[in-house]
């Protein structure tokens, strides 16, 4: 301001001169400013949203899969004898029989050449241990179907679900000339009347000779190292590799880090183990009728080698088989929304932690909203300004940046410790993150109280209202829009968060679904940390899934905000 | 006049929420042994010997804590415990009245460096683990020097000649406690220039092998190992630190680094032969049995060989079963309640 000279408005009138080429200069210059700043407005926006769809489309590409689930179809009696010999047919005689041997004979009859109990095992294993849960049920409710067939849906282990998600596992092509395997069981040799496994012979010494590459590479690279010893290993790795690739004609042995190829004839599997260009000795997985000549076989191949995939060749041959028999159905996972949670993925549910979400949020709403409503009151219109008051209001805005972990100790030494409430439940859970969004509310709701223009209630005061009557019919209504908002995005927020409740115990497994504020509980946001920490990739799926149930809640409940604000906002 | 009916309600129920009688068992402790008492407690809930258990996850230190905190309904009745009971903390329980504790070993966990399936495939030492992750090594003339590794083939030749990273667990976690117990500490016994300190000042030997180098080359991967697995796929050649299920569950991805010359699977770590395993418990308190029902039913289940054997649904989700003869022992002890006594506490 040094060159603004001091005589008055008279002496500026030489700057104001807009036409001059300096002026023109500084407008242009403003101008440029301007642009620039607008194109960094829209790369930050752009980035944002690039941000946010890779979220998105991540979460819901890995999530969808969570709510359909594979079930086998299949026609399943349970004779008296299964529940109670002497006939009982009791709710707790239906839910405590061993239905294992029922389910075992189903599956036995759906698939053939299942014999001895390490292969029913196999089998029965493809099966969820909660598989018979619905079926026990359905019987509770009508025992008069113990001993007819039943249709029944019969829940798929996590790993055989995963299996019919993925794409691309099993490929299956027509098989040129004539096949004829020596026998029906054990070992078998499979002689085809032309060359019709020269591709994939071909194909398998590839795999070598590309492998031998790999080896020789890393032969040279330690040979430059100086690792004598570690070169010498690789580099006769690499000659017995290319040595395999070189001879065309020679066997080829097939280990579980090549895909599995297979020969389907005559409704059986034989899974190849040595091969050549027109024979194949190796196991039958599914039987066949008799040792004839088929013109009609198929090569099959399951493309992910057997070391890369937790599912065994037998596995696969079980469940394709079912699939092909039309006994495998897709359907919408029911049990996802209606369940608690369950160390079985396929069984695992968001019930319990959506209940006690509902349960914890009712505790905070409850708690919050009056308190924090007529706090802000009290502040904005009836406390005195003074240095008490400033020292509260500093303080208030300080709580409202304090971590959330804090505030979960405090509940740990208060509510836990010291008024001996109960561990895990909803209802400390509720205090404590009321606690955690009182101050959010009550800087909203004043902040909404002072936005109301005095005039309302100066003429409520004018025509003899009491200054709690102004405040109460006059100020508090119209306030209502922008404390609604306040509240909504405080319980978004309370929504959230697992620091504090890791501390009083709601970070837990709990299987039953809670059904008062005092049962132990977890909420939606606990469950995704805790099912994301487990191994099973199933739960990988679990977690993105309910992580969209999660998105959808704040999305609802962010809508419900701008909605109301809205609707019911007023401008002066 | 509701607000104020609302806010009365809220009072009441603070005060007459208190605690009552409890008819359903509470577990806390090690976030290790968590996804195996859970599937016991489910097991346990499903086949109708009561209410399924609640089991939170406090990690290892935690767990005690709130076990030794005293005898009665408003503490918990059983603690998971990636590592056996302190000396501390066994006082600390006494002191609290926690006097009867039955020790289960419940199975083995094997800690596992692991890599990426594309990476340029390892085997590392004891060792060179140390070399590479203590915060100070001997120098060329034995000295102890800030550790100058950069790359593996600074330690051996025979190693690739990649960056050394390696992503693992944070300090707080019960598993980093593992790592140095069972890589770092044998690590630092066998490096020969180190003998001498090991005799001469045990103290500094110890804070050695119990440090872990801070410029980069450990990246603190947080406690879920689900992120060190996708990271190691991202990067084919850092390594990570986790346990035997997740390599077991992920085989398709990553496989596990052979140290001192032994692959970490079932079998070798079963039978004691991969050495960077630990045994995992769980601590009942004998002083409930009979107040929250179903404690001795849960314990076994837990110990039963449906559940701990080798074909038992634990080692399906990753547990490593003990030998025969040592499971035969411990289902044994822990269904007559055996009582831990003072001389059995390290």
């Amino acid at each position: 301001m040094t060159d603004i000279p001091a005589s008055g408005p008279a002496a500026l009138r030489p700057a104001l001169d807009v036409t001059s080429d300096a002026a023109k200069l500084r407008i242009r210059a403003r101008y440029r400013s301007e642009r620039r700043f607008r194109a960094l407005g829209i790369v930050a926006l752009s980035l944002t949203t690039l941000f946010l769809a890779f979220l998105l489309v991540d979460v819901i590409r890995k999530g969808l899969p969570v709510f359909t689930a594979h079930s086998l179809v299949l026609d399943v009696t349970v004779p008296q004898d299964a529940i109670d010999p002497s006939g009982r047919r009791d709710a707790a005689a239906i839910r405590g029989a061993d239905l294992y041997p029922v389910t075992r004979d189903a599956m036995k009859a759906a698939v053939p050449g299942v014999q001895g109990r390490s292969a029913e095992r196999t089998l029965t294993r493809l099966l969820s241990v909660g598989a018979t849960a619905d079926l026990v049920e359905r019987l509770v409710a009508e025992p008069q179907l113990i001993g007819t067939p039943l249709r029944t849906r019969l829940l798929l282990s996590d790993d055989a679900d995963m299996f019919f998600k993925a794409k691309h596992e099993v490929t299956s092509a027509p098989g040129r000339g004539v096949a004829t395997p020596d026998g029906v069981s054990g070992t078998v040799t499979v002689t085809l009347s032309e060359p019709g496994f020269a591709a994939r012979l071909a194909a398998v010494k590839a795999a070598h000779a590309a492998s031998a590459q790999v080896l020789r590479l890393e032969a040279e690279r330690s040979a430059r190292q100086g690792a004598v010893e570690r070169a010498k290993d690789a580099a006769t790795k690499a000659d017995a590799l290319a040595a395999k690739a070189a001879a065309k004609d020679a066997a080829e042995t097939l280990d579980d880090t090549l895909p599995s190829l297979l020969v389907a004839l005559g409704g059986g599997l034989v899974k190849i183990e040595t091969l050549e260009a027109s024979r194949a000795t190796g196991v039958v997985l599914l039987p066949f009728a008799e040792a004839k000549a088929y013109a009609d076989w198929r090569i099959v191949a399951f493309e992910r080698p057997a070391s890369e995939r937790k599912i065994t060749d037998q596995e696969i041959a079980y469940l394709e088989h079912l699939r092909a028999t039309g006994k495998v159905e897709a359907h919408f996972n029911t049990r996802f929304f209606t369940s608690g949670d369950s160390r079985e993925p396929e069984l695992a549910g968001i019930r319990g932690a959506l209940v006690g979400t509902a349960w914890t949020m009712l505790v905070t709403l409850l708690l919050c909203v009056p308190i924090g409503v007529l706090a802000a009151i009290h502040l904005e219109e009836f406390a005195p300004k003074n240095r008490i008051t400033d020292l509260i209001e500093v303080n208030i805005n300080n709580l409202a940046a304090v971590p959330s972990i804090v505030f979960g100790l405090l509940g740990l030494a208060i509510f836990l410790n010291f008024f001996d409430l109960p561990r895990s439940a909803p209802l400390v859970g509720g205090l404590v993150l009321a606690l955690l969004v009182l101050p959010t509310i009550i800087i909203a709701s004043r902040a909404a109280i002072k936005s109301v223009p005095p005039s309302i209630k100066e003429a409520a005061l004018g025509v003899g209202a009491s200054q709690q009557q102004a405040v109460f019919h006059h100020v508090l209504p119209a306030a209502v829009p922008g404390i609604m908002t306040g509240t909504i995005i405080g319980m978004a927020h309370a929504l959230g968060e697992t620091a504090p409740l890791l501390l009083i115990g709601m970070v837990a497994f709990i299987v039953d679904v809670p059904q008062a504020i005092t049962d132990a509980s977890t909420v939606l946001p606990v469950q995704i940390y805790l099912w994301s920490d487990l191994p099973e990739p199933a739960f990988q799926q679990k977690t993105a899934g309910a992580i969209i149930l999660m998105l959808v809640f704040l999305f609802v409940m962010n809508a419900a905000a701008i909605v109301i604000r809205r609707r019911f906002e007023r401008r002066w | 006049m509701k607000r104020s009916t609302l806010i009365a309600s809220a009072a009441v129920l603070l005060l007459t929420g208190a605690a009552q009688a409890r008819d359903q068992i509470r577990i806390v402790g090690s976030s290790t042994v968590y996804p195996f008492t859970t599937a016991v407690a489910e097991q346990f809930g499903r086949s109708g010997g009561g209410k399924t258990p609640v089991v939170e996850s406090t990690g290892t230190g935690g767990g005690f804590k709130l076990f030794c905190a005293g005898v009665g309904v408003a503490h918990p009745d059983l603690t998971n415990a990636s590592r056996a009971i302190r000396k501390s903390e066994f006082d600390e329980c006494a002191k609290n009245g926690v006097t009867e504790i039955v020790e289960i070993k419940v199975g083995i966990d094997g800690l596992t460096i692991s890599q990426s399936k594309n990476g340029p495939a390892m085997k590392l030492s004891m060792e060179q683990v140390f070399l590479a992750l203590a915060e100070e090594v001997p120098g060329a003339d034995g000295k102890l020097v800030a550790n100058p590794h950069k790359n593996w083939s600074d330690i051996d030749k025979a190693l690739p000649n990649v960056k050394i990273e390696v992503l693992g667990p944070p300090p707080t976690s019960g598993t980093r406690d593992s790592f140095h117990e069972l890589f770092m500490e044998p690590g630092a016994k066998q490096v020969k220039a180190l003998a001498d300190l090991q005799k001469s000042d045990a103290k500094a030997f110890e804070r050695l092998w119990k440090s872990i180098r801070k410029d980069g080359a450990y990246v603190e991967a947080g406690e879920n190992d689900n992120v060190i697995v996708q990271k190691l796929d991202a990067n084919r050649n850092s390594v990570g630190i986790f346990g035997y299920s997740f390599l077991e569950e992920n085989a398709a991805k990553i496989r596990g680094v052979a140290i001192d010359g032994v692959e970490p699977d079932f079998d070798a770590i079963a039978s004691g032969k991969y050495k960077g395993a630990r045994p995992l418990f769980i601590y009942a308190k004998k002083q409930h049995v009979g107040v929250v029902p179903g404690i001795d039913k849960f314990v076994a289940e837990f110990v039963s060989a449906r559940a701990m054997s080798r074909d038992g649904y634990l080692a399906r989700k990753g547990l490593v079963a003990l030998p025969k003869a040592e499971a035969d022992k411990v289902a044994a002890e822990a269904t007559g309640l055996k009582i831990l006594t003072a001389a059995d506490v390290k």
